[in-house]
């Protein structure tokens, strides 16, 4: 668990190049809020990742304490680990 | 959306700069062949023979690059339309020959629907064109699915341009994205008549050539005489496919278009397409994908036919890769192979990848389906590889550097 109330963030490898890290910080008490606080400090990544429909991305997938999540709006607590996971294959 | 600039990491990492040797002496670097590919980008630069040149790259590794142009009237800004398999569609800027990249900190992206309604999301940029010399910075970009969007910046930020992307009518054109083409549909083509900043032309694939005199409050189809497949209605705009569309440098009054349905050419005033390419030699036909004008005399253009028969194989016809071109407008045509592979070569050209240089004789290239960029100094007559074993090739512009 992330302490001050901030929650763990895994970041998958194609947004290392605006992270600079595989695991950050951030803070927010929806997806959608965490996702606004990673992008304050990381310009320009949720539109990688949120389309300009406020949907997830085809190839991009949310996992809370390892449950799948496709909702802005869904709940997180202090203590909770989101993941952001690249879902691609082929060459 | 992103809120501001950011340097990107990427190209930190693996950009070289260009030689130093760019900047003067007879063996400098003058020629910028600019290659976007499936799995990123890379800058040729090319002596003033154009006999030698020197790979800087890859630029974002790994990023789908759809067009990489290099701004003509401040011959500095470069820019680059990239997305990945998995994240969003996004605009690099780079004002140093990709020593160092900005990311766009609002790239193109539809208006979000009214609550209840479905609204569009941009897969990627597809298409960049800098406007007319007396707007600096202004650049135009059109998207897939189709959009027209248009930045006053040098490119950091973008919104959507003219009420087009959102017209009852020319949504109905450009139909659904199982319409477009298998990567999806696109707008492309977009021009800038040199003489009027507010003339513009687009083309779709699906959906016709529009054109506007009113810097984009109204457009128009301009469709008359393009044929569409057997069995459509021609008159039904939505049905035209053209896949590249040119403006002859030298005469603003002629274009050239390669269509999914044949070679064509228009002279303005008139809004009649005149379908030259019936003069192709028969089992060759005109089908394809680039078109290139000649920078000085509107009579020369070429073509790269592919084969678009039966279940449309987009490959050579019969394995045995050829351009095609005019010299008189397009009553005939001549076949420029030499250097080319004989045979068993089933590559093709997209139709952003084949581009002129303004030399004399003019500088013609384009870059494979299977990776090969190819060139030839003397306008088609003969032909070298110039790099084997990039990704697919997407795009290929041309610059000159003074």
């Amino acid at each position: 668990m992330a302490g001050n109330g901030t929650i763990k963030v895994l970041v998958a490898s194609p947004l290392h190049s605006y992270t600079g890290a595989d695991e950050v910080e951030a803070r927010g008490k929806t997806l959608g809020a965490l996702l606004a606080d990673l992008d304050s400090r990381f310009p320009g990544i949720r539109f990688r990742m949120i389309d300009e429909q406020d949907q997830v991305r085809r190839h991009i997938r949310f996992f809370i304490n390892g449950e799948p999540v496709r909702e802005l709006g869904h709940g997180i607590q202090p203590g909770d680990e989101v993941c952001i996971v690249q879902a691609l294959s082929g060459g | 959306m992103a809120r501001k600039a950011r340097k990107s990491p990427a190209a930190k990492t693996k950009a070289k700069p260009a030689p130093k040797s760019s900047r003067g002496g007879s063996s400098a670097p003058h020629h910028l062949a600019l290659v976007a590919t499936r799995k990123g980008a890379w800058l040729y630069h090319g002596d003033r023979s154009r006999s030698r040149w020197k790979a800087d790259g890859p630029h974002f590794l790994g990023q789908i690059i759809q067009h990489l142009v290099l701004d003509h009237r401040d011959g500095r800004t470069l820019l680059a339309a990239a997305s990945t398999g998995h994240l969003g569609p996004t605009i690099f800027r780079s004002t140093d020959f990709g020593r160092s990249w900005q990311e766009a900190s609002r790239p193109p992206a539809f208006d979000k629907a009214p609550k209840g309604q479905q609204g569009r999301t941009v897969k990627h940029t597809f298409w960049l064109t800098p406007a007319h010399a007396d707007e600096p910075g202004v650049w135009y970009a059109g998207t897939s699915p189709q959009g027209l969007f248009r930045s006053e910046d040098g490119g950091l930020t973008w919104a959507p341009f003219s009420g087009i992307n959102d017209d009852s009518q020319y949504r109905a054109w450009m139909g659904t994205e199982q319409d477009g083409t298998p990567d999806g549909p696109k707008m492309h083509s977009i021009i800038v008549d040199p003489r009027d900043a507010a003339h513009l032309y687009f083309a779709m694939s699906g959906g016709g050539v529009h054109e506007t005199l009113d810097g984009g409050k109204h457009w128009r189809p301009l469709i008359e005489g393009m044929e569409v497949v057997a069995g459509f209605d021609a008159k039904n705009v939505a049905f035209h496919d053209p896949h590249c569309v040119r403006l002859c440098p030298s005469n603003p009054d002629r274009l050239y278009q390669q269509n999914h349905c044949g070679i064509y050419r228009l002279d303005r005033p008139s809004k009649q397409w005149k379908r030259v390419g019936k003069a192709m030699p028969a089992k060759v036909g005109d089908v394809g994908f680039p078109m290139v004008v000649h920078p000085r005399d509107d009579d020369a253009a070429w073509v790269l036919p592919m084969d678009g028969q039966t279940v449309w194989p987009r490959t050579s016809i019969e394995g045995r890769p050829a351009v095609y071109g005019t010299a008189d407008g397009g009553k005939s045509w001549k076949r420029l192979d030499k250097g080319l592979p004989a045979n068993q070569a089933w590559w093709t050209v997209k139709r952003q990848a084949m581009a002129a240089d303004s030399e004399d004789p003019v500088g013609l290239y384009f870059g494979t389906t299977s990776g090969e960029l190819w060139a030839s100094r003397n306008e088609g007559k003969s032909w070298a590889c110039i790099a084997r074993h990039l990704p697919e090739i997407y795009a290929v512009e041309i610059a000159q550097l003074t």
